[in-house]
């Protein structure tokens, strides 16, 4: 693994001028030149109270006399809070006291819209809010990755670039590391242009080169992917890992989690490939050294409403559960459980955790990034990191 | 004083109406109309003007495909019961035809778009099938999918309420958004608040309330799962009262449809759509405003509209040239008919628009493609200049592009994902540029840049370049990307 230089460390200094204490900026990329985020966005917005359960909560089995996960199937962690079955494989990560569950996140006013919903999410936005930055693009063109990096973030497989949109950092979308070093002699960087379409296409390609000049791929894993996309989504993030130039976020996504209908085995599937793959991960970076410099976290639109519906599924809903992980982090849970006996008119939860609050613990907790600014507002940050 | 200017203002509207739309503006109209274009089809449009241009587009509207069906529309429904099987080789079985079936729905409806004599009904049937997104991930049935297509294209250049109501009461549609399932104890919200959201009104001119009040109104439109039929269920039918939009009554689907569509936020929402699929990635407002109410007068007829809108001056402005990203549909089928480059097997094409982020049938969810810029990721981008690059490097080096599509197509079964991958090699080769035909063609060589590209390059051809390579510079210049 290169050190993080000197001469990295000054071209960095040059290319802040904007901050105010520049020391402190300084200070903020050495302790965070290595640390890597890992985002997994769980499309659809994943039903939460069969994610985490509630079973000791006797509302819990009466608003889902189909769908309420059987007592005797949950992954029992607290004598109030278990995991579905198909998440078995996150009980070891459990017991380590490296994964942080954090219950009922959600934000005032909340949109029932995926795609508005999705959209506030991925920009930290207000409810009746429109930003165009995504809220970590916003944090790289305040605080960018060191020069030396190869890119500030990486988006793996289909799909838009989320909170790395915007045009404020550095990104690259790819699916295999191996595939896109290989076609990346297709990409020249080519100036500007004052048609905004043409200017995207030429800003890609510009990230393009500069990523491919940096990337190696080809690190052999002991570690057994799990198989198909979500699988081989993980095993990237794990090869995007083993680089010695730095990436500060890889962003995965498991999507098909809105299930209105057919709820049972649809999310049982899901949650299993998310649990196989989430303990890969770890122990792919643990293989690598770099479990206790990785942070892996998730979000969604939204979580689901409580009441099951008529269809053997769950409707759009309001607050929900996250997982973060990783080597540093303090394991627990966080927030606060799903208050059942409260659901507002529509049959929906309250929310305990901004998720404004969430990213800031991110960025103050992992990067020691000030978060005011790029949030636009201080939020509580939690404890688990 | 004022008349006159008026007159003047008229005269000069006229004149540019009148006036020919030339070279660039044939090619500008073709490719946004259609996909890509040939040397002669660009000159046959250069003399016309712009009304005259638009009106033999609008006169050569198809209600229907010209290429035979795929044949396993014939063959009988595979019911939701076989699907689910009664044994694992039964469910093996349904799983292959399924994906047997969705690659040949792919291939007929990307081989229309190659041969149509009508471009423009096909890519008014691909708007409207990203408007009304459906998946054949969820729907599960390449019958169901096609049934459906056939209904986009019938209405495609044809009447948007009368689209609407259809496809409200489309088998594909209602498996889709789940009101197959949807009864009066719980009625489900889904299609409720997409019809709002995506179909009508747009994000936020509605209330949660109205929701689900017009939840109720839709229970009952279900399926038959036998025949996949659409069926009537009275006993999953709401009859009572319901307040939708401030309207109160014992409405059923239609009547709740009949009030989204006599909303103005409707024919704002589709035009501004429309908008952005034809002219430019930013509506201009108050032109929304103009041409919603054209759209509104007409009762929703759509030719009234796209008549009002090629013919706009916001569509012929030279800032609004080469504006729009090309979809991965634009880019395969484009290429292909700019270069009369006509594929025994479409299949591969399928694999190529699947594997650029746009597999047909499969949008990634109701929203449909997010399009414009977001076609383009250093991902897409590269696997863009892949294809192309296979295509004109020449016949000897036509193998499949199979490797990043896998991931991109749904569930491909083990062995038969490797005999179409075998299938998919041999297909390929027929899609080499046959550079010396192609040059042939051309009225003057001198306009190749124009015809290929929708503005000057950012790279000029190399001066030694010559023949193929020429046109491979072109082609793989980010120009290229854009209509």
């Amino acid at each position: 693994m290169k050190p993080f230089d000197r001469r990295s460390f000054l071209r960095l200094a040059a290319a802040l001028p904007l901050l105010a204490n520049a020391r402190l900026a300084l200070a903020a990329a050495a302790a965070s030149s290595r640390r890597l985020l890992v985002l997994v966005e769980l499309k659809g917005g994943n039903d939460g109270l069969n994610t985490v359960i509630p079973y000791a909560d006797p509302e819990y089995a009466r608003l889902r006399p189909r769908l309420a996960i059987d007592r005797d199937q949950v992954v029992k962690l607290t004598p109030a809070t278990g995991l579905h079955p198909a998440l078995a494989k996150l009980q070891p990560v459990w017991d380590a006291k490296q994964l942080a569950i954090v219950q009922g996140v959600g934000y005032p006013d909340p949109n029932l819209s995926h795609f508005r919903s999705i959209e506030i999410w991925e920009t930290a936005s207000r409810s009746d809010q429109y930003l165009d930055e995504g809220w970590l693009a916003r944090a790289f063109a305040q605080s960018p990755s060191p020069a030396a990096f190869a890119a500030d973030g990486v988006s793996v497989g289909p799909g838009g670039m989320g909170p790395l949109a915007g045009g404020g950092a550095r990104v690259i979308a790819l699916s295999s590391p191996e595939q896109f070093l290989r076609n990346a002699r297709f990409a020249k960087d080519e100036g500007q242009s004052r048609n905004p379409a043409l200017a995207h296409i030429l800003r890609v390609e510009r990230d393009v080169v500069v990523s491919a000049q940096r990337l190696h791929a080809g690190k052999a894993f002991a570690t057994a992917f799990p198989q198909g996309p979500f699988g081989n989504a993980i095993g990237t993030a794990a090869q995007l890992a083993a680089n010695d130039a730095g990436i500060a976020v890889v962003r995965l996504s498991l999507n098909g989690f809105d299930t209105h209908a057919n709820q049972l085995g649809v999310q049982a599937n899901l949650l299993r490939q998310l649990g196989e793959g989430l303990a890969a991960l770890r122990e792919a970076l643990v293989e690598i050294g770099r479990w206790d410099s990785t942070v892996v976290a998730t979000y969604a639109e939204f979580g689901r409403r409580p009441r099951e519906n008529q269809s053997g599924g769950t409707d759009h809903g309001t607050s929900n559960v996250h997982f973060v992980l990783g080597g540093k982090v303090k394991g627990g849970l966080y927030g606060a459980p799903p208050a059942l006996g409260r659901l507002d008119g529509n049959g929906n939860l309250p929310f305990a955790v901004d998720f404004r609050g969430y990213y800031a613990t991110l960025l103050e907790g992992w990067w020691q990034l000030p978060s005011a600014e790029i949030l636009a507002g201080r939020y509580p940050k939690l404890e688990f990191l | 004083m004022k008349v006159l200017a008026a007159i003047a203002v008229l005269g000069v509207c006229a004149a540019a109406h009148a006036q020919e739309i030339g070279y660039d503006g044939a090619r500008h109209l073709l490719n946004r109309a259609g996909f890509g274009a040939t040397d002669a089809q660009v000159r046959e449009y250069a003399p016309l003007g712009r009304r005259e241009a638009v009106e033999r587009l609008l006169a050569g509207a198809r209600r229907e495909a010209s290429v035979a069906p795929p044949a396993f529309v014939n063959e009988p429904f595979i019911s939701y019961a076989r699907l689910r099987g009664t044994s694992e080789a039964e469910r093996q079985e349904a799983l292959r035809n399924r994906l047997r079936q969705g690659f040949e729905l792919r291939a007929w409806w990307l081989r229309e778009m190659v041969l149509t004599p009508s471009p423009l009904t096909e890519r008014m049937t691909l708007f409207w099938h990203n408007h009304f997104a459906t998946s054949e991930q969820k729907v599960r049935s390449s019958y169901l999918m096609y049934r459906q297509n056939v209904l986009l294209r019938r209405e495609a250049l044809g009447n948007f309420g009368t689209l609407l109501h259809a496809v409200a009461k489309d088998p594909a549609m209602l498996v889709y958004l789940d009101n197959a399932g949807s009864r009066r104890q719980a009625p489900n919200e889904n299609f409720a608040r997409e019809v709002m959201e995506l179909f009508t009104l747009g994000e936020g001119r509605y209330g949660e309330r109205d929701i689900k009040e017009a939840a109720r109104a839709f229970t009952g439109w279900s399926i038959d799962r036998d025949s996949g039929e659409y069926r009537y269920r009275p006993f999953f039918h709401d009859p009572g009262e319901k307040t939708v939009l401030g309207r109160t009554g014992r409405f059923d689907g239609d009547a709740v449809l009949d009030i989204l569509l006599a909303r103005p936020e409707t024919a704002r929402f589709v035009t501004a759509k429309l908008w952005r699929e034809l002219v430019s990635p930013t509506p201009d407002a108050a032109e929304v405003e103009r041409l919603a109410a054209v759209f509104r007068e007409a009762r929703y007829e759509v030719k009234p509209l796209l008549r009002a809108m090629l013919t706009s001056d916001a569509f012929w402005a030279p800032e609004n040239r080469a504006a729009l990203v090309k979809s991965p549909v634009d880019v395969v089928i484009g290429t292909l008919r700019t270069f009369d480059i006509r594929p025994v097997d479409m299949r591969p094409a399928a694999f190529a628009t699947a594997a650029l982020g746009q597999n047909l049938f499969t949008p990634p969810n109701v929203k449909g493609w997010p399009g414009g810029e977001a076609w383009i990721t250093s991902s897409t981008l590269l696997a863009r200049k892949q294809w192309i690059d296979r295509v004109f490097r020449g016949s000897d080096a036509m193998v499949a592009v199979a490797a990043p599509a896998e991931t991109a197509m749904s569930e491909p079964a083990k062995g038969e994902g490797a005999r179409l991958r075998r299938a998919l090699e041999t297909g390929m080769a027929s899609y080499a540029f046959d550079a010396p035909r192609w040059e042939r063609s051309l009225a003057s060589p001198a306009d190749r840049a124009r015809l290929v590209l929708a503005m000057a390059p950012v790279n000029a051809p190399p001066e030694e370049a010559e023949g193929v390579e020429r046109v491979r510079a072109l082609v793989l210049d980010p120009v290229y990307q854009l209509r």
